[in-house]
């Protein structure tokens, strides 16, 4: 009798109970549950409005776009034709503009070459990958300097702007991502010489701030080069950023690496897998995966550090924007010019961030619960 | 030693190991024939592990000899990997990789240390996952499986290079009670096809059964010898009758 009731009450199986969520209700539970968390949603909501309630009426509401000269900006609001007129020069520094083609050709080549990247059907990535960083430099370079295939040249010094910008961060990235790799190995390698000079290194490109890095590369250089030799500014300022970059990333990589469980390492190495295959197939993959949040991380900080290469006479996103608010005919407008510059940061970085999360949650299906 | 297979497929003479200040393994000697299964059991730190890692170099001795299948292990690279190839070794926490599927945990190390081409590794591979009673798994990631899956899949992984020998190091130590019984016949099984085994473990039914003879280790040291009729019947010395007491208590 009583298991007869007990199985008939166990087959009256409820349906989970769900609360309809109206605005009304969240808003009680989230913002107004206590006095004390409502007057905080108060205080804090009267502070937005202080703040970006201005903002939002000098820079969409007031601001002025159209014209051509900073007489026709009214200076209620932002003048952003400013950013209109001036908009080649952010974005391709002082590339001549009737080559400006190359650029736009050079960059819709990257693009289209990186999607086989992101299908993930396509099983020789990595390969393709490799194959890619070797070749497009070879492009890049073509389209952008010149010299060959009758295309005029245009010297590094006038490269600039955000085109700059992604031409240091892009090579920095992609450089110092291997190397860092390498260097974080070689600091766990048993063997001696390589590990004091991975951590010599490591230790003292990381112990100095890149813009000294940047200066010494080049002022110093030429000074130890013999006459006569002389190694591009741009190409120096991408020697040193890559390496400092480097640095850093080997020791984001090694954390990975000591993270992953020494049964790993032995298991490899009971089926017979040597160093590479060990750390290739079976390391690399767990520790990179681990680390993806510190590897990107280094390379945002990378795409913005970029900017330091003002103080070897490059003139980036940042650069371009302090020299354009130089121009005398838009004096005063230098908040206007900064502002879209750090739009320009955050729009790249952000996206980095985005995909890297994507990335995250891509790999982590299937992964140890 | 020897028993009936001819000559010895692992001989360790005289093998010592510290760990820094500590003597870990004190002489060893031991030689194990060709399809032999021999079980060392012993307390808890005597050593057992680390005697047996040091026959796939997962461990390094300091002194004396060990010859696998006619090579001698030193520090020579191209010795300790010709070895590695032809011993297989299943471990207490498993050590399957994570981010792989179970069919691509088997066909790694076919596929990059022996370069059988892929498709006649899959083969392979899915033959021993049916043979340890798992197909329908190929395609899973081991955070999925079970924890006696996990340790037949990792069974399936060493028996893919096709090894000689293959060594256990505790293989059920770390499984719910009744997961080991799963584990056990596949090693059973295994047994009974001529694989040369080497399994450190507590099971001591699976001693009874299969064990050719039995190594009671204590202290860094082989204590006694003997096939399982007379091991667990008529032990020799006081210490392995004092470990019988203890462990056969249930």
């Amino acid at each position: 009798m009583a298991v007869q009731e007990r199985a008939s009450a166990a087959a009256a199986v409820q349906p989970p109970v769900t609360e309809r969520i109206t605005v009304l209700a969240w808003l009680k539970h989230n913002l107004f549950s206590t006095w004390y968390n409502s007057l905080l949603t108060i205080l804090v909501g009267y502070l937005l409005y202080l703040v970006l309630v201005p903002v939002f009426r000098w820079a969409v509401l007031d601001a002025t776009v159209s014209g051509d000269s900073k007489e026709a900006c009214d200076f209620a609001g932002a003048c952003w034709t400013l950013v209109k007129v001036r908009f080649g020069q952010y974005v391709y520094g002082l590339y001549p503009e009737d080559q400006r083609w190359r650029v736009n050709l050079a960059l819709a080549i990257a693009a289209v070459a990186m999607v086989p990247l992101f299908l993930e059907r396509f099983r020789h990535r990595l390969t393709y990958a490799v194959g890619l960083v070797l070749v497009y430099p070879l492009v890049g370079y073509t389209l952008f300097y010149g010299g060959w295939l009758g295309l005029p040249v245009v010297e590094t010094p006038r490269w600039g702007g955000l085109f700059l910008t992604l031409v240091i961060a892009g090579v920095g990235i992609t450089a110092s991502f291997p190397l860092g790799i390498l260097l974080a190995l070689g600091r766990r390698s048993e063997m001696p010489v390589i590990r004091s000079l991975c951590v010599a290194f490591i230790e003292l490109v990381r112990g100095v701030p890149l813009v000294t890095i940047l200066f010494m590369a080049s002022v110093m250089l030429p000074l130890f080069l013999p006459a006569g030799v002389n190694f591009d500014k741009l190409m120096r300022a991408l020697v040193g950023v890559a390496l400092f970059s480097a640095a850093y990333m080997a020791e984001v990589v090694r954390g990975g690496l000591q993270a992953i469980p020494k049964g790993q390492y032995e298991a490899a190495m009971a089926l017979g897998l040597g160093y590479w295959q060990m750390t290739g197939l079976i390391v690399l993959p767990q520790a990179l995966r681990l680390v993806i949040p510190g590897i990107v991380n280094t390379f945002i900080g990378l795409f913005k550090d970029t900017s330091l290469v003002t103080i070897i006479g490059l003139f980036d996103l940042l650069g371009m924007a302090k020299l354009i608010v130089t121009d005398p005919r838009w004096l005063g407008l230098a908040a206007e010019s900064y502002i879209f510059a750090a739009f320009g940061f955050w729009i790249f970085c952000y996206a980095m961030s985005r995909y890297s999360q994507h990335v995250e949650r891509r790999l982590s299906a299937g992964e140890r619960r | 030693m020897t028993g009936a297979s001819g000559e010895p497929i692992i001989i360790m003479r005289d093998v010592h190991k510290w760990f820094g200040e500590f003597h870990v393994l004190k002489g060893i000697n031991l030689e194990v024939g060709k399809s032999q299964k021999v079980v060392v059991c012993g307390p808890s730190g005597s050593g057992k592990s680390t005697m047996i890692r040091c026959i796939n170099r997962l461990e390094e001795h300091q002194r004396g000899e060990i010859i696998v299948d006619g090579i001698e292990l030193t520090s020579d690279v191209k010795n300790v990997e010709a070895i590695r190839r032809e011993v297989g070794m299943v471990f207490q926490s498993f050590n399957l990789f994570p981010h792989l599927t179970v069919l691509e945990n088997l066909i790694l190390a076919p596929m990059w240390v022996r370069r059988t081409p892929r498709k006649e590794a899959e083969e392979l591979a899915m033959s021993l996952l049916e043979r340890v009673k798992i197909p329908e798994q190929a395609h899973k990631y081991p955070g999925q499986l079970s924890g006696g899956q996990q340790q037949r899949v990792a069974i399936a992984r060493a028996l893919c290079m096709k090894p000689k020998i293959m060594l256990f190091d505790e293989p059920t130590s770390a499984l719910d009670p009744e997961m080991v019984k799963e584990v056990l016949d596949v090693m059973i099984e295994l047994a009974n096809e001529g694989m040369t085994m080497v399994v450190v473990t507590h099971e001591m039914g699976f001693a009874k059964s299969v064990a050719d003879f039995v190594v009671f280790m204590d202290d860094g040291e082989i204590v006694e010898v003997a096939p399982p009729s007379v091991f667990f019947t008529s032990p020799k010395s006081d210490r392995t009758k004092l470990f019988l007491s203890q462990i056969l208590q249930h």
